[in-house]
């Protein structure tokens, strides 16, 4: 399908080129409340809806946004929100019966400086485990973190495509300190949308075959759906006490992502043939920590980087390769340890976790400082 | 009559509800209304909260449902109306759902005057959950967590509503069917939000906690309390003391 902007060079912020991603991804109903730093993207979301036609709602608080949202999916929209930490809160029941009704729906949260309120204005990467386990009971959702604002753009068409193909929430995990950060970017003339699946009369809630991923209806198209997130069969009938569709069900929402995570999963790798120590980093901690590999290997040092792209599902096979080749990974993030304890669930060496949690981006100088120890 | 709803029903479910709830009358009106009003139910979209009266139409109408979070059926329901105007959107839950967890979401919807129609089921309390107190219980009345009477008073909804800017509200009791079915039918063809409080007897747990008899005498005594609007001029407080007020309380589109 044809880019909505003309191809070429832009100077946008991130917020800015996720509002523009959306758009690309032929979003066409977003509803979003007002938060800092992440109201750039209602906000211009707000003009261009206008001239591009799409649906634009300003709701009374985050609650109302994410099961707006939910709403107009099932009426057919490719349907998105946006937040920050305090929003993504509130958002988390809504989210749950999102996960539960195979609801594809994009969730956008400006990381900033939390718990609590927190410091508005001031990155974190605080809510990885939230995205990850933010409502009651097992969850499996997607989530994608951009460490430019091209990839911010990027990124945004890729988490609509990947919330339709799997009927699951998908997050852009991104960061106060690329959502205000401004830098050129490209839009290209092309733009994969991926529809969703189809087939009038088939179960909308289960499925044996292929990707475990069961084709959805809209409201409006005679398929008298039932949509509860209540416990249900194969064509939505709640089924509360029933162990074996309770079984089912949850085993299904499981594996539907995580059979298929070896498609999902993204990532970069650099200098990763001779590293002995490998820093594994994600968003704009990645930026900072290439600037540092770069600088040590100009020193003779044997440092890598891996970049995760994809937070979740987590690259679980990956980090157990690469832990059982590098003799340490250092772990820098703006969180106490959140991917640091993952990559120690599944890598066989050292790993070092690197938190910093003062509302600051992490600087180069600091990794150098923390590879020098290791290396 | 009643065998041509049945096109309108699920085929297969029994009733959740308990011997002598409104909310079975209160199915039943609803599907009069849209068979009077000849209103294809494929076309329509019913968007339901948790509790008992939630279950009025998910399952049981043989339609598109949308089984909501508990109190959020407005913002479920603004989404998909915005999304596609097409869709005859019907929300029907209790009055805890929708006024005491979601009153916030119910005056927005109304401010906003979305074509919604909002059709509250008032037992006056949770009675899914074992009968605790709403904002809609009696001042004084006994419930699961007041038991030694409610000391706060309740909302008058239609008020309520009405103040934040619906298009068309009423109240009526499941004991006055004919006027309910009017208004339901009003209701759906109102553009703009419309808001009906139908009072529903809940005897399992508001009768028997109160002291009210059993369900025969809970519906005698709505027949008794519930009054029109109109007939009300003239009246003293102390003859209106104990009459619910029923009828249209705002009719802005029609």
């Amino acid at each position: 399908m044809k880019s909505v902007l003309s191809p070429g060079s832009y100077y946008f912020s991130g917020d800015e080129a996720i509002a523009e991603g959306a758009i690309a991804a032929r979003c066409g109903y977003f509803a979003g409340y007002p938060i800092t730093p992440a109201s750039e993207i209602i906000e211009r979301i707000s003009i261009r809806f206008k001239e591009v036609g799409g649906v634009f709602i300003q709701m009374e608080d985050e609650i109302a946004s994410i099961c707006s949202i939910i709403g107009a999916s099932w009426a057919g929209a490719r349907a998105m929100t946006a937040t920050s930490g305090p929003g993504f809160s509130l958002m988390q029941e809504g989210i749950g019966h999102a996960i539960m009704t195979e609801t594809p729906i994009v969730v956008v949260d400006v990381q900033r400086a939390g718990p609590g309120l927190g410091q508005a204005t001031r990155p974190a990467s605080g809510d990885i485990m939230q995205a990850k386990w933010g409502s009651h009971s097992d969850r499996e959702i997607i989530a994608i973190c951009p460490w430019s604002v091209q990839e911010a753009y990027d990124q945004t068409i890729n988490t609509f495509n990947l919330a339709e193909k799997y009927r699951v929430p998908v997050f852009l995990l991104t960061e106060e300190a690329i959502g205000h950060l401004r830098e050129r970017m490209e839009i290209r003339e092309d733009v994969e949308i991926l529809e969703r699946k189809k087939n009038p009369g088939a179960a909308p809630f289960g499925t044996e075959e292929g990707d475990g991923v069961p084709p959805m209806p809209a409201f409006g198209e005679k398929e008298k759906l039932l949509v509860t997130s209540s416990t249900h069969n194969d064509y939505g009938m709640r089924k509360t006490d029933d162990p074996l569709v309770q079984a089912r069900l949850v085993s299904r929402l499981y594996s539907k992502i995580m059979n298929n995570r070896e498609k999902i999963i993204d990532y970069d790798a650099y200098f990763m043939e001779d590293a002995d120590v490998v820093v594994v980093c994600y968003g704009f901690t990645a930026r900072s920590s290439l600037f540092a590999i770069e600088e040590m290997r100009g020193a003779g040092g044997k440092v890598g980087m891996l970049r995760l792209k994809t937070l979740w599902p987590f690259p679980d096979r990956l980090v157990k390769d690469i832990g059982s080749k590098a003799k340490k990974i250092l772990v820098p993030e703006m969180n106490m340890g959140q991917i640091a304890g993952e990559v120690m669930k599944y890598a066989s060496c050292d790993v070092i976790s690197y938190p910093q949690t003062n509302g600051e981006v992490i600087h180069p100088n600091t990794i150098i400082e923390q590879l020098r120890r290791l290396v | 009559m009643a065998r041509d709803l049945e096109q309108y029903l699920r085929p297969g479910l029994a009733t959740a509800f308990c011997p002598g709830c409104g909310d079975g009358i209160l199915l039943g009106l609803i599907l009069r209304a849209i068979d009077e009003l000849e209103i294809n139910i494929d076309d329509m979209l019913f968007v339901s909260g948790i509790g008992c009266a939630g279950w009025i139409p998910s399952p049981n109408f043989n339609a598109d449902t949308l089984h909501a979070l508990h109190g959020r059926t407005i913002p479920f329901a603004t989404g998909a109306k915005m999304f596609n105007p097409k869709l005859q959107v019907l929300v029907i839950s209790g009055d805890g759902d929708l006024a005491d967890i979601g009153g916030n979401h119910l005056i927005h919807g109304a401010r906003r005057n979305i074509d919604l129609t909002v059709i509250l089921a008032n037992n006056f309390l949770y009675g899914m959950t074992g009968g605790q107190v709403a904002c809609t219980t009696p001042k004084g009345a006994f419930t699961m967590t007041t038991t030694e009477g409610n000391p706060y008073r309740p909302f008058d909804l239609c008020k309520l509503v009405s103040a934040a800017g619906a298009t068309y509200v009423a109240r009526y009791s499941v004991t006055q069917p004919f006027p309910l079915i009017s208004s339901i039918k009003k209701a759906l063809q109102t553009r703009g939000f419309s808001f009906i409080e139908v009072l529903s007897p809940c005897p399992t747990q508001f009768g028997r906690r109160n002291q009210l008899g059993n369900p025969t005498d809970m519906i005698e005594s709505l027949l008794d309390r519930c009054i029109m609007k109109e007939e009300t001029e003239g009246l003293s407080p102390e003859e209106l003391e104990g009459k619910i007020v029923t009828g249209e309380f705002s009719d802005g589109g029609n």
